[in-house]
């Protein structure tokens, strides 16, 4: 099982550094569905052999959402804006991975610091949470667009997800429901700040928000 | 030191042209061609030996020296590498440093050897070659690190025994992403298509190839077997690695490592025929990347 796990993660790990190397938003969109498929893939992992209906329809859920709705949404704001591209980051695509690098060490140092209340699973889980949280993070602060600014926030928030499917097993179902739905919310409300920009500025360059003046 | 431990320098001595041929085989079935003879690398090497050489006057002792101190420098390499059970003819602890080193030394060599003509077009790529290695050797050096802490061995003869045939179920998340990163270093380092095309002559696409265009004679035929040696020891590297087969029988397992290694020239073939060169300004995200693979693979490998 450790070594589905472990796949698992990796396989989170290559989608954030794809997503810290790439240009294209409709290859970035695509990435962080397959980063939620994948994540789905964990809760269940994670489980071992005892997977209750609980696990299952939760894992369902987050698939459905992040894989396929989140998606629908991404892409239809990047028709109606026609951009396909990020052109110029304030971070550059090589300078990002070498950040990226930078930023696992910084993870994996944490990582075997991090005092736990319970063992984890595999010894990468941690690390693998943080890594993903700070690009997240770090693709928010670093990119221009609004579309990829919103796909740090979702990575972000898959990250704070590994988290929970490392340690808190046994969150009440109503809790986790709660999350996705703020998700939903707030790539919903995004998706509207979207369309917004993009009627603003006929861009989603944030940039120009700063030639907002009362 | 054992007589047999001369086999595996001997096969690569004899073989490594081959592998030049395989590829271009590879690529001319991938492309409905005929394609060259699978010995052509052979006969253009007896061609250029037998001619003589021409040197340019602005050159010095260094532009001599290159192509022989780049041959030597690689047939060493071939003695520290062992082929599935066959032991490696030197063999210490921390060895695996002095094979990077080695070929740094190669690199060095074919740098300054292409910097001494004086030449504009050979200190571009020069200094691209440059560029990239140094992206390339922390991904290789990260990736047998890995080894070596997980067979807690410093000698590649004993990392690369210490790896038993179970490992890919044992550890297989490490060796898929050991196996995906030094499959890119070998790209790289023998400049094979994702990063240089060895095929054109243009300024656009040339990094390995543009160092050497002022050699000529036995010194390009010594540069031309050197690189062919090169993508042998990567080749071995990769194989021993990656394909751990432990039957116990050792000429079976000989036998299956060379298969292996021309398994490899066709993969390389095979990459060559899909893909298109990348853009010089996407190859250090590729070598990072492959970097980031290793301290990935060396990370699993601390449990």
């Amino acid at each position: 099982m450790t070594l589905w796990l472990d796949t698992l993660l990796i396989l989170v790990f290559l989608t954030n550094l794809r997503l810290l190397g790439s240009s294209r938003l409709g290859a970035s969109v695509r990435v962080v569905a397959l980063q939620g498929v994948v994540l789905g893939l964990l809760a269940l992992a994670s489980r071992g052999g005892d997977l209750t209906g609980h696990v299952l329809f939760l894992a369902a859920v987050s698939m459905a959402l992040k894989g396929v709705v989140f998606p629908r949404l991404l892409f239809r704001a990047l028709r109606e804006a026609r951009v396909r591209r990020e052109v110029e980051p304030f971070v550059g695509y090589t300078s990002s991975l070498l950040v990226g690098a930078a930023m696992l060490g910084l993870s994996l140092w944490v990582g075997t610091r991090l005092p736990l209340p319970t063992a984890v699973a595999s010894p990468v889980v941690v690390p693998v949470a943080l890594f993903t949280i700070l690009s997240g993070l770090f693709l928010i602060v670093s990119r221009k667009k609004a579309l990829t600014q919103v796909l740090g926030y979702l990575v972000l928030e898959n990250g704070i997800y590994i988290f929970g499917v490392a340690l808190a097993q046994e969150a009440p179902l109503i809790v986790e429901l709660g999350v996705l739905l703020d998700v939903f919310v707030a790539v919903f409300v995004m998706g509207i700040t979207m369309f917004h920009i993009n009627r603003e500025f006929d861009d989603l360059d944030t940039e120009q928000m700063a030639s907002l003046k009362d | 030191m054992q007589t047999i431990a001369l086999v595996h320098p001997a096969l690569a001595l004899v073989l490594s042209p081959l592998l030049l041929g395989v590829i271009n085989r590879t690529k001319a079935i991938f492309a409905g061609r005929v394609g060259q003879p699978l010995a052509q690398p052979y006969r253009d090497l007896w061609k250029l030996l037998r001619k003589g050489a021409v040197y340019s006057r602005t050159t010095t002792w260094v532009f001599r020296a290159a192509p022989v101190v780049g041959l030597a420098a690689i047939l060493l390499a071939t003695t520290l590498l062992p082929l599935a059970a066959l032991p490696a003819l030197l063999a210490f602890p921390g060895d695996f440093i002095l094979l990077a080193y080695l070929l740094g030394l190669v690199r060095f060599f074919a740098v300054i050897g292409a910097l001494d003509t004086g030449s504009s077009f050979e200190g571009m790529g020069a200094s691209r070659e440059v560029q990239f290695s140094a992206l390339a050797e922390p991904a290789l050096l990260l990736g047998l690190a890995a080894v070596a802490y997980h067979t807690h061995s410093l000698s590649l003869s004993e990392m690369i025994s210490g790896l038993s045939s179970t490992h890919w179920s044992q550890a297989g998340a490490m060796q898929a992403l050991l196996a995906a990163s030094l499959f890119m270093v070998l790209l790289t380092e023998n400049a094979r298509i994702p990063v240089d095309d060895p095929n054109t002559h243009l300024e656009l696409t040339m990094i390995h190839e543009v160092m050497v265009l002022d050699f000529g004679g036995p010194d390009f035929a010594f540069i031309l077997y050197g690189a062919s040696l090169k993508l042998w020891v990567f080749c071995a590297l990769l194989t021993g690695l990656a394909l751990p087969v432990r039957t116990g029988n050792l000429w079976i397992e000989v036998a299956v490592a060379v298969i292996a290694i021309f398994g490899i020239a066709v993969l390389v073939g095979v990459v060559e025929s899909c893909m298109a060169r990348l853009r010089l300004i996407r190859i250090p995200q590729l070598l990072v990347g492959a970097g980031l693979l290793s301290v990935l693979a060396l990370v699993l490998s601390l449990r």
